[in-house]
């Protein structure tokens, strides 16, 4: 049986990380290549990185990112962040990055995902939806919306009609980013999570509120969702990758745990 | 020296980069001659066994590795260069190296709740020693993603088994020849001690 991963994001601003994170030293505060070996050190299953770099022409410092963490990370990452055609996915995976992550570019042109499915496989392609609850009306049967822009802009697209829509397509993997969750700390989206995972055959990935290692083991069993996404609870220093695995390995759960 | 078998089967440049890492001197190389003549060999891959095969003998390195392996350099297969090592491969009807008498088959799971393909960590059970597994502990975890899995002929070649809706093999190896399902470059610390137990074997 497989276990459950623990997947942490990672945030990247013009190389930096762009969230403080409390529990470095101080000479390294924002280097997402230290922040992600201290992951790898101690045990985290794979690593997203997210490029927020406003202007495009900061792009390259991105790809150096990604060569640095690759030169010393030995476990899958995805890269993702202002990735439009085949041309950007084949950058980040040829700089040492397994996934390419992609959200709002899909959803204004779908074929990006059988574009980089084809050239890549679809393991290689990972689906990100933001998606925000709204009253169920014809358009949104299902009573939750796809949103893009950073969850700025809505467009009328379901997010289970969506998620389906990008598994045919030929994506490997789905993260479902609830935007009513994002930041709460009060726990995961667990009926969206729920409604994707049984919509779908491909892994899903649960994203947004996850304070405490129970908010995990929740959207891991009620929520079925195959991963959980974390962030602030270990940018913080809230809790060790440890911690939240050791808590869930305790309530039954199949963890990867590491000596 | 280990030569990376380039046979534009992605993973190359992770295998390489774990290698420096490890501080194991290594080279990629597409050229048949070189793979030939290397000291030991590691064969890669992710991708389709069909499009694998046919890159291979466009470069004329399926024959470079058939001699290898009946002169007895150490190959260690990753992957999708662990499956084409066998007679055939039900992916893409896709006729393989033969090295190990044997098939890989896509997985045909009773559990709804099972994916395919089988993504993620898993435990690998040693069946039988090998210096390359000597780091292993029960319940060691490595990082899989395929959707067709190994069917040796013979139990014999099997070293290490997984379980996924029921237990398949995931090494297997012969004489000189020993491979891998999961991705040691990808697999943390156990995934690099295997890497340097390869470097280190002398069969």
């Amino acid at each position: 049986m497989l276990s459950k991963r623990i997947i942490s994001c990672l945030d990247v601003r013009d190389g930096k990380l762009a969230k403080s994170v409390k529990f470095i030293n101080t000479k390294d505060i924002g280097n997402p290549v230290v922040q992600a070996k201290k992951y790898y050190d101690d045990g985290l299953d794979e690593l997203v990185f997210y490029d927020i770099t406003a202007s495009s022409d900061k792009r390259d410092i991105m790809i150096d990112v990604v060569s640095s963490v690759a030169e010393q990370v030995f476990i899958p990452f995805s890269v993702g962040g202002g990735l439009r055609t085949v041309e950007d996915c084949s950058r980040v995976l040829l700089a040492g990055a397994e996934k390419v992550n992609v959200n709002s570019a899909a959803v204004r042109r779908p074929t990006l995902i059988s574009e980089a499915s084809r050239a890549f496989g679809a393991q290689a392609v990972v689906l990100s939806m933001d998606v925000l609850r709204v009253e169920p009306d014809p358009k949104i049967a299902s009573g939750y919306e796809v949103v893009i822009n950073g969850g700025r802009t809505r467009i009328g697209l379901d997010a289970i009609e969506w998620a389906r829509r990008g598994e045919e397509l030929g994506a490997g993997e789905l993260v479902v980013n609830s935007i009513d969750a994002d930041g709460t700390k009060e726990g995961y989206e667990l009926t969206l999570t729920r409604m994707i995972a049984e919509a779908v055959s491909i892994p899903v990935i649960a994203s947004g509120g996850g304070g405490k290692p129970e908010h995990l083991y929740d959207v891991l069993t009620e929520g079925k969702a195959d991963a959980a996404l974390v962030a602030s609870m270990l940018h913080y220093g809230e809790y060790t990758v440890g911690e939240i695995k050791s808590y869930l390995a305790g309530r039954g759960l199949k963890i990867r745990t590491v000596n | 020296m280990i030569t990376i078998v380039d046979y534009k089967a992605g993973n190359l440049t992770s295998v390489k980069r774990a290698l420096d890492h490890l501080g194991i001197e290594n080279q990629i190389s597409k050229d048949p001659s070189v793979v030939r003549s290397a000291d030991q060999i590691i064969f890669p891959g992710v991708g389709a066994a069909g499009a694998a095969m046919e890159a291979l003998k466009e470069r004329n390195l399926d024959l470079a590795l058939k001699e290898t392996f009946q002169k007895g350099t150490p190959i260690l297969g990753i992957c999708i260069g662990c499956q084409i090592i066998l007679t055939h491969s039900e992916e893409d009807d896709t006729a393989c190296l033969d090295l190990i008498s044997g098939k890989t088959v896509r997985f045909q799971l009773s559990d709804p709740t099972l994916k395919v393909p089988h993504m993620g960590w898993n435990a690998v059970r040693v069946t039988q020693p090998h210096p390359i597994l000597s780091h292993l502990r029960p319940g060691d975890e490595f990082y899989f993603v395929h959707s067709y899995y190994l069917q040796p002929d013979g139990a014999t070649e099997v070293y290490a088994v997984s379980d996924y809706g029921g237990e398949f093999p995931v090494v297997i190896g012969m004489d000189n020849l020993f491979a891998v399902q999961f991705h040691a470059e990808k697999s943390g610390p156990l995934g690099l001690q295997l890497l340097k137990n390869f470097s280190e074997w002398r069969p």
